[in-house]
């Protein structure tokens, strides 16, 4: 087999690039994909949140998603899925190793490759923590899987360590399936996820989240049965004395993201200590003739939607690099790595006066001062999003609620769903009630009206994932 | 009536039994746990000792020297991950040099061939990475690394194959005498039997006492260990040992014969037979103390730690024993000790299979099996197989271009052999040690709903009853 460029992961990344390399005329092109479906992590990462600089709104992951398989399909560009790139050799050609039911072990020649394989999770076992080895330990993002694409739940009672976005979204996301969440612990004094998601993750449900605390143990032979938390001295050393035993069946590991580089060290790449990506010049092109890296594979990024804008870059690199050959390398230009966030809520907060904003990732601190004639004085926001936020809030809060619906007959257990609209915070509830018992048969579309005025909020409960 | 029953299917018991499968024997085997190589035998350092170290005239001497020497042959006749990587033992000063002397001609007692003392410069050019007050070693060229599991369950696969019967989930909960034999009794049933062999490990001092007058005491003695990322695999040939202390042979550096680095283990006595939890001292000890002997280890290349239990003889009949006890309990006939089967009780499982064995066949006086079948073939693995050998397994199956485990390119085809293999996989666990998917770097983070949806789907059970390794240890809730 032959073609001009193979683009290893049909996740954002991959996708972006492959469009924008076809934009630039390469038309003759294949995305190899490892799961059933192009969009990657995106598919599992149901809630919303994303999109606001790509597409201008607020997208949940397989929204995200689908925006991008539609433009590939519309595009007819081609992909080979349940996939799974075993080598990659640069040069001219380059030579990509795959395997797959249909075609068993087979090589591709490729003028260019573009490495788009995301990242993986910090397990257990890198963090070090002691204890026993039971069941019931998982990365977020496995439980994530579990609950998002299996639509099954990996325990009851549940510990997260790690307090990223991901640790977050899943303390939520398993508080609505029913699962208690004990708490969630986080070695620094910050979280490292949003403002927003603290708020609309953790303080919605009563979460607590212990800052400068970390899990120092781990009880249970066969099935967790708790963990023990202590406290940790500015030097993240645990403090002898403030141990505390916390039951539970699970523990939830959000502790890290770490670029999934086998196939680009097994092609030769340098790699960068620094980012735990492959080393690259301004072209996003490796040390390794004909390669080129972009996404998660690079390094870690904050958004998916810099993903995409990186992505797109390396896809029109690599068709200059095909359409007009081998230029100079250059020097090594090393990405720029977002900071890391490091937020915390500020802690002598009037909770009836004083809100977090969670319209956007800035998550502004509102003063919301009541007048004797009713009206409300507001300062704080940056925006007129964070006015309305706050006046809603202060009067009748809402939300947006994404979950998942079972589906019968189709090529996967469950569809990602979402209320089209905020409903009342009162009602999410009822809402999960409602999206728990619905069963709907297959095919499901993007956008198919699965539940009409739901809880009785006029809101419908639309399909944010596509389903054959 | 059987013949004979093994209680346990660790190394020793399994190594017992594959023995006695070459003979007309009706021969059972009981194991608690769901699996074989569930105990001391999954957690340890899977080193093939020379056989320097124990007392002249021991058994540990004796059948360590002996296990040596069979490992290479039975590795190719089972198939199962062995290398003769070479030991050595560390000296960090000049002062204790006479004691590396002490130790080769202890060796050379035992029988142990090829032993060298190396100055620091030839030890350099063997390990490039050691540390740096190193300044003499002990060379022990037979010295070898094994696959703790794939030795386990080859033996108890072969012993399968050739006619032996085991049970999983069969803790045995008392033994009585009989006229001619012995009636065991379990959780759920009773067995009877004319020669038992007590192969439980850290409870072989329980399984002896339901029989003797003379009492037995093992007290486990907790060994933590550090697994490194294969990147960092190679930061070590030989396996670096030190100097022994009281406690045993001290924290040893090793690559494993997959690729990945182990050091490892402290040395706890414990009260609890279970206790096989890691802690953050005996973690920090490790990595303190395998520093000494490799310079410059990673520590964020860690992918796992665990913890073992070596079934340490404490007591038996009122005595100090320092080695196994391989014997027939003295007011027991018929009732037959493999116990106290502590470090070199791994290397030496090949020779303590035979030493055992022949006791039986004293007893019970069998005719040799005509069709034993002496080889056993493994699953062969896609990550390590060439590019002609993948694709004959493909075209044979097409779910061998399934790949389930990234990290350690472990397909479909491999996991349903596994599963369907004689004593096959029924848990996580034992998937992890017969193919490896859930070893790497992501320890399972990916893997892990694909195997459990596999194991649901071949034992036609709903994946809330697929476990990690038998128990409550589940993955996932029923559905509502």
């Amino acid at each position: 087999m032959r073609t001009d460029l193979i683009i290893i992961g049909g996740g954002p990344a991959g996708m972006a690039a492959a469009l924008a390399a076809y934009e630039k005329g390469i038309t003759d092109l294949l995305i190899l994909e490892r799961d059933k479906e192009l969009g990657g992590i995106l598919n599992q990462c149901i809630h919303n949140g994303f999109g606001l600089h790509t597409f201008k709104e607020e997208l949940t992951g397989p929204e995200y998603a689908v925006r991008y398989m539609d433009m590939v399909a519309e595009k007819k560009i081609p992909s080979l899925l349940n996939t799974m790139v075993v080598d990659v050799q640069g040069g001219s050609p380059c030579v990509v190793t795959a395997m797959n039911r249909e075609q068993g072990m087979f090589k591709i020649e490729a003028k260019a490759v573009v490495l788009a394989m995301g990242c993986r999770e910090r397990s257990r076992g890198a963090m070090n923590i002691p204890g026993t080895r039971p069941a019931g330990i998982y990365s977020a993002g496995t439980a994530q899987r579990y609950v998002n694409i299996e639509g099954r739940m990996p325990g009851r009672e549940v510990v997260v360590l790690g307090s990223g976005d991901i640790g977050l979204i899943m303390a939520r996301r398993m508080t609505l399936q029913g699962a208690k969440v004990k708490l969630v612990a986080e070695i620094m004094p910050y979280s490292g996820g949003l403002k927003r998601n603290i708020v609309q993750c953790l303080d919605d449900f009563g979460i607590p989240l212990k800052l400068s605390h970390t899990v120092t143990q781990v009880h249970g032979k066969e099935r967790v049965e708790g963990v023990t938390i202590s406290k940790v001295d500015e030097k993240l050393r645990p403090i002898p004395g403030t141990e505390e035993f916390v039951a539970c069946d699970t523990l939830l590991l959000s502790c890290g993201l770490i670029p999934e580089n086998e196939l680009s060290q097994g092609a030769g790449a340098q790699m960068d200590d620094m980012t735990a990506g492959p080393v690259v010049n301004a072209r996003l092109e490796t040390t390794v003739k004909g390669i080129f890296a972009c996404g998660n594979v690079l390094h870690v990024h904050d958004l998916v939607d810099n993903v995409s804008k990186e992505a797109e870059k390396a896809g029109e690199f690599a068709a200059d690099y095909i359409l007009n050959g081998e230029e100079d390398w250059g020097e090594v230009v090393r990405p720029k790595i977002p900071e890391k966030t490091k937020c915390t809520l500020p802690e002598d907060r009037d909770a009836g006066s004083q809100l977090i904003c969670i319209g956007c990732p800035v998550g502004c601190l509102i003063t919301v001062k009541k007048n004797e004639d009713g009206s409300l004085d507001i300062t704080g926001n940056t925006c007129k999003k964070g006015e309305a936020y706050a006046r809603s809030e202060m009067t009748a809060p809402v939300r947006t609620v994404t979950s998942i619906i079972r589906v019968e007959g189709g090529s996967g257990k469950v569809v990602p769903v979402k209320t089209a609209g905020e409903i009342p915070k009162g009602k999410i509830g009822q809402c999960m009630d409602e999206i728990e018992a619905a069963v709907v048969s297959a095919p499901v579309k993007a956008g198919d009206v699965l539940i009409e005025n739901v809880a009785g909020t006029s809101v419908s409960v639309i399909a944010t994932g596509n389903l054959l | 009536m059987y013949d004979v029953i093994v209680i346990g299917a660790g190394v020793s018991g399994s190594a017992v039994a594959r023995e006695l499968s070459r003979y007309e024997l009706k021969t059972l085997v009981l194991e608690k746990a769901s699996d074989v190589c569930e105990g001391t035998s999954k957690a340890n350092s899977g080193i093939v000792h020379g056989g320097y170290d124990a007392e002249p005239g021991t058994l540990k001497a004796k059948l360590n020297v002996l296990g040596n020497k069979k490992m290479a042959a039975l590795s190719k006749e089972l198939d199962f991950s062995y290398k003769q990587n070479g030991s050595m033992v560390l000296c960090f000063d000049e002062k204790e040099r006479f004691k590396l002397e002490e130790l080769k001609a202890r060796g050379e007692a035992n029988g142990v061939e090829g032993l060298r003392i190396i100055d620091r410069q030839e030890l350099l050019e063997k390990e490039p990475n050691v540390g740096d007050e190193a300044v003499a070693a002990l060379y022990v060229p037979t010295g070898g690394i094994v696959c703790p599991f794939g030795l386990t369950i080859a033996l108890a696969e072969n012993a399968a194959v050739n006619g032996v019967e085991f049970r999983f989930g069969e803790k045995v909960t008392g033994i009585q005498k009989k006229e001619s034999g012995y009636l065991i009794q379990t959780e759920s049933q009773e067995f009877e039997t004319k020669v038992v062999v007590n192969a439980a490990g850290v409870y072989a001092d329980q399984i002896h006492n339901m029989v003797s007058e003379n009492k037995m005491e093992i007290t486990p003695r907790k060994g933590e260990y550090l697994l490194y990322d294969k990147k960092v695999g190679n930061m070590a040939s030989n396996t670096l040992f030190q100097l022994p202390t009281i406690l045993g042979k001290g924290i040893l550096v090793t690559p494993t014969v997959h690729g990945n680095l182990l050091t490892g283990p402290t040395a706890t006595d414990l009260p609890d037979k279970d206790g096989k939890e890691t802690s953050q001292d005996g973690l920090a000890q490790v990595t303190e103390k395998a520093a000494l002997s490799v310079k410059g280890i990673p520590g964020r290349q860690v992918i796992t730690s665990f913890a073992g239990l070596r079934a340490h003889l404490t007591k038996f009949a009122g005595h100090n024993v320092d080695d196994f006890v391989i014997e027939e309990v003295e007011d027991a006939p018929g009732f037959i000790d493999v116990a106290g089967m502590e470090s070199p009780g791994l290397s030496c499982a090949p020779a303590t299979g035979e030493y055992v064995a022949d006791m039986i066949k004293k007893i019970l006086h069998p005719e040799e099996k005509k069709d034993f079948i002496s080889t056993r073939k493994g699953i062969m693995s896609m990550a390590l197989a060439t590019e002609e050998e993948r694709h004959a397994k493909i075209k044979e199956n097409p779910a061998y271009s399934n790949v389930i485990c990234r990290c350690e390119t472990v397909t479909e085809g491999e996991i349903l052999e596994a599963i369907h293999r004689p004593l096959g996989a029924t848990t996580t666990d034992g998937i992890k040690r017969r193919t490896r998917a859930g070893m790497g770097r992501c320890q399972s983070g990916f893997c892990n709903p694909r195997v459990v949806e596999i194991l649901a789907r071949e034992l036609s059970i709903d994946a809330s009853q697929v476990k990690k390794s038998g128990g409550d240890s589940w993955y996932i809730l029923p559905e509502e």
